[in-house]
């Protein structure tokens, strides 16, 4: 960063970054959009370099990947409740700073107590019942899968990124393992869609919508999660921990008792989303049922600060540009490479925007030449 | 500065967005205005992209089709990259939506989500590959379609024969010590089809083969495919063949020196050295039969299934510097003979299972939670693969195979 003046005899650093007592709001927004503006210009001219195309079509291309048909904006927004569900669920861990990367085990692990419900009770309960028994199953085994890891760093203090990361392959291969059993017809590894006839255990669709239930379970429960983490006397004390955990022993917070609360709600909410992937949309398990959202949940809840209100934004734009990507592929016939160099670049001026947020850079100006 | 700077790129963006809308207009009025004949467009939903050996071979196939049929760019839309999960189902749908006349799918996992899509369209046809559900759900506008490529695995075994009785003219390993090794994805109906009748292709011509097989439990995995193929080659096997979608058995192949034999692609770029035949289904002819239906009303077949004599299933690649001399006319002969229908490859009367000849098997032809068996499938000395539904249902574990 210090790059020295050389013409002058007083070494001085060109620059000096240093870090900012804060940034009044609408400047903060500023810096992020123009760092969004920025990546789209870069994008354009990689575009234009690797493929010829106007890059005005293909940013439309984009728009209407989201928003062309009313199809495309539900499979948006479906796509958006599903991320969004994720990342509520890993933040108060995160918040806490326990390094939950676990959320994809845990997902998968409610997701697959989902459809075995489905598989085993959809022929023996009354519809409403059998969901209320998926719900339950589904919170109870996310909410395990978690709480295994918090006993284990509360109580031994064992490393939780590890620890979370294992119950990840372990989860996986629990599912491979259920797909022996479930896989339809014999040896093809597939389960089929579960109850494809019947509907048994399906959520029922809204207003027509088949995935407006699930939008809905996820908005109310952004707004139920900034209420807890921001008003609730356990959400300061999360915040308390995840300041300092030699604090929160000082003034009277039971450390551990928090530690396995926080991951406990975590656990429960990463069940939910499980519930409404295999309930809400995929009515099958495969191994890839979570594709990833446990990891990509922890950006968008790190970009958002924490803030259950601007992971809607953050997780809008990667799904944005997701549903997008796809929509060039097909369009144009790109490779999907393509599109995915481009999330890359409008991804890393996001991230990098909030450098600048955070930090102020002085240029000295040159002294005069002798 | 720094702020005028923000404000000059945000206004270029709201611009820049303004002009999306605008020419999103003039594009719906050109759409309209486009005559009923170029109305009709078809979508192909693919699993993975061009770099999967199954997927470039229908990727291929379907730009093939849409050539010989005169269809112009924009009438064919390509979805790649698309899970086995409700992401089929909201690109089937999407499709629909986009005008497509007929969508079609081309692996195996897609088929509920493609029936989903067809109960909501049904003014759309749906058509998928390697399917086993259409010939049951009865639906007007979804169709199964396969190969009989259980005629190009044997002659691609009769090649592999061939090899191995030249191997052992040439002293390099005694007859007793010939086994071939067989990498399959899963042990799948499709894959021991596949697997049996190359086998029963090698036997035909070198009696004393035998062959072990082991499973990736993968359909694409290239790591995983390549350590198959070594684990085969070490253990003796003197001859190697896939079932499975990448470059891993053939390089891994071509590193040892040991022959092998493909699928789906012509691998001698790959293995220059070692690569020797190369079965195929070629889709061409399928994507022209339902694009033509599809255009002019006609009936598409429900349970699509062809082999050699149509041209569907075909011998690729033969690689006249790894062949035995004379496989080209041998190959020649066979297919003559597995087209007249003189050599039947599940003949009962050319293997045993577990010492005794197969006088009648229930297959699982109709798919159900059960997975109760249903169908007679040998009669008149041959098992009938791919005739009750276009999907393959032989299952067999036939003596002389080993499954490791």
């Amino acid at each position: 960063m210090a790059k020295q003046n050389n013409s002058h005899t007083v070494h001085e650093p060109l620059m000096q970054v240093s870090k900012r007592k804060s940034m009044e709001w609408y400047k903060s927004w500023l810096v992020r959009i123009a760092a969004v503006v920025i990546a789209l210009v870069i994008c354009g001219f990689v575009i234009n370099f690797l493929t010829g195309l106007d890059p005005i079509s293909v940013y439309k291309e984009m728009f209407e990947g989201n928003f062309g048909t009313e199809r495309r904006f539900w499979i948006m927004l479906k796509e958006l409740a599903m991320l969004l569900c994720v990342s509520l669920a890993v933040t108060p861990a995160f918040k806490m700073r326990f390094w939950n990367i676990g959320a994809e085990g845990q997902s998968l692990a409610g997701a697959l107590a989902c459809a075995a419900c489905m598989i085993y009770l959809g022929n023996k309960l009354p519809q409403g019942l059998l969901i209320l028994v998926m719900v339950v199953s589904s919170v109870l085994v996310g909410l395990v899968w978690a709480v295994i890891p918090a006993f284990f760093k509360a109580k031994f203090n064992t490393n939780e990124t590890l620890f979370t990361l294992m119950m990840n392959y372990i989860a996986t291969q629990l599912v491979s393992f259920c797909i022996v059993f479930w896989e339809n017809p014999k040896n093809s590894n597939t389960v089929g869609i579960i109850n494809s006839d019947s509907m048994m255990g399906w959520l029922p669709s809204l207003g027509g919508q088949k995935y407006a239930l699930c939008v809905l379970v996820v908005a109310v429960l952004t707004v139920a999660m900034y209420i807890y983490l921001r008003y609730s006397k356990q959400g300061y004390e999360i915040s308390v921990v995840g300041e300092s955990q030699n604090t929160a022993r000082y003034v009277g917070i039971n450390v551990k008792k928090v530690i396995i609360r926080t991951m406990a709600i975590s656990g429960a909410l990463c069940g939910i989303a499980g519930f409404l992937i295999v309930s809400g949309v995929d009515h099958t398990i495969t191994t890839t049922t979570i594709g990833g959202l446990g990891f990509t949940a922890i950006m968008v809840s790190w970009l958002a600060k924490f803030n259950p209100v601007i992971m809607v934004l953050t997780s809008f734009i990667i799904v944005f540009l997701e549903c997008g990507a796809s929509q060039i592929a097909t369009a144009f016939d790109f490779n999907h490479s393509v599109a995915d160099i481009l999330t890359g670049i409008i991804l890393f001026f996001i991230i990098g925007s909030e450098f600048f947020v955070n930090y102020q850079i002085k240029i000295h100006k040159r002294h005069k030449e002798a | 500065m720094k702020k005028l700077l923000a404000m000059l790129l945000s206004l270029v963006m709201v611009l820049s967005f303004a002009a999306c809308s605008g020419e999103k207009a003039t594009n719906g009025s050109d759409d309209a205005a486009k005559d009923a004949a170029s109305d009709f467009k078809v979508g192909f939903i693919f699993l993975h992209d061009e770099n999967s050996t199954y997927d470039k071979n229908f990727i291929d196939a379907a730009l093939a089709a849409a050539d010989s049929m005169g269809l112009s760019d924009d009438q064919i839309m390509f979805k790649k990259n698309i899970d086995e999960s409700s992401a089929c189902y909201d690109a089937a749908a999407d499709l629909a939506d986009a005008g497509c006349d007929l969508v079609f799918a081309d692996s195996f996992g897609h088929e509920d989500f493609m029936i989903q899509a067809a109960k909501e369209y049904p003014d759309v046809i749906f058509c998928h590959a390697t399917g086993t559900k259409a010939h049951t759900e009865k639906l007007d506008n979804f169709y199964n379609a396969f190969a009989s490529i259980y005629e190009g695995r044997y002659l691609a075994g009769v090649a592999a024969g061939l090899k191995i009785n030249d191997m052992i003219a040439n002293g390099q390993f005694t007859a007793d010590k010939a086994k071939m090794g067989y990498v399959g994805a899963y042990p799948y109906a499709e894959v021991k089809s596949g697997l049996t009748s190359f086998f029963l292709g090698a036997r035909s011509v070198c009696p004393t083969v035998t062959m072990d097989v082991k499973y990736t439990n993968s359909w694409f995995d290239i790591a995983a495919e390549k350590e198959t193929a070594n684990a085969l080659i070490a253990d003796g096997c003197i001859l190697i063949s896939q079932h499975a979608d990448s470059e891993g058995a053939p390089k891994a192949c071509e590193e040892a020196g040991v022959p092998n034999v493909a699928y789906n692609l012509d691998t001698r770029e790959w293995g220059p050295n070692t690569a020797l035949v190369s079965s195929k289904i070629n889709w061409q002819p399928y994507f022209e039969h339902i694009i033509d239906a599809a255009m002019n009303g006609t009936k598409i077949e429900q349970d699509f299934c062809k082999g050699l004599a149509d041209d569907v299933v075909q011998i690729i690649g033969l690689n006249d510097a790894v062949a035995a001399p004379g496989t080209a006319e041998k190959l020649e002969e066979v297919k003559a003979q597995l087209i007249s229908g003189e050599i039947k490859v599940f003949d009962t009367a050319t293997f045993t299972v577990d010492g005794k000849t197969l006088d009648s098997y229930e297959a699982d032809v109709d798919s159900d939670e059960n997975f109760e068996s249903d169908t007679q499938v040998v009669s008149d000395g041959y098992f009938h693969e791919s005739e009750y539904r276009s999907a393959p249902y032989f299952d067999i574990d036939i003596d002389g195979i080993t499954t490791k």
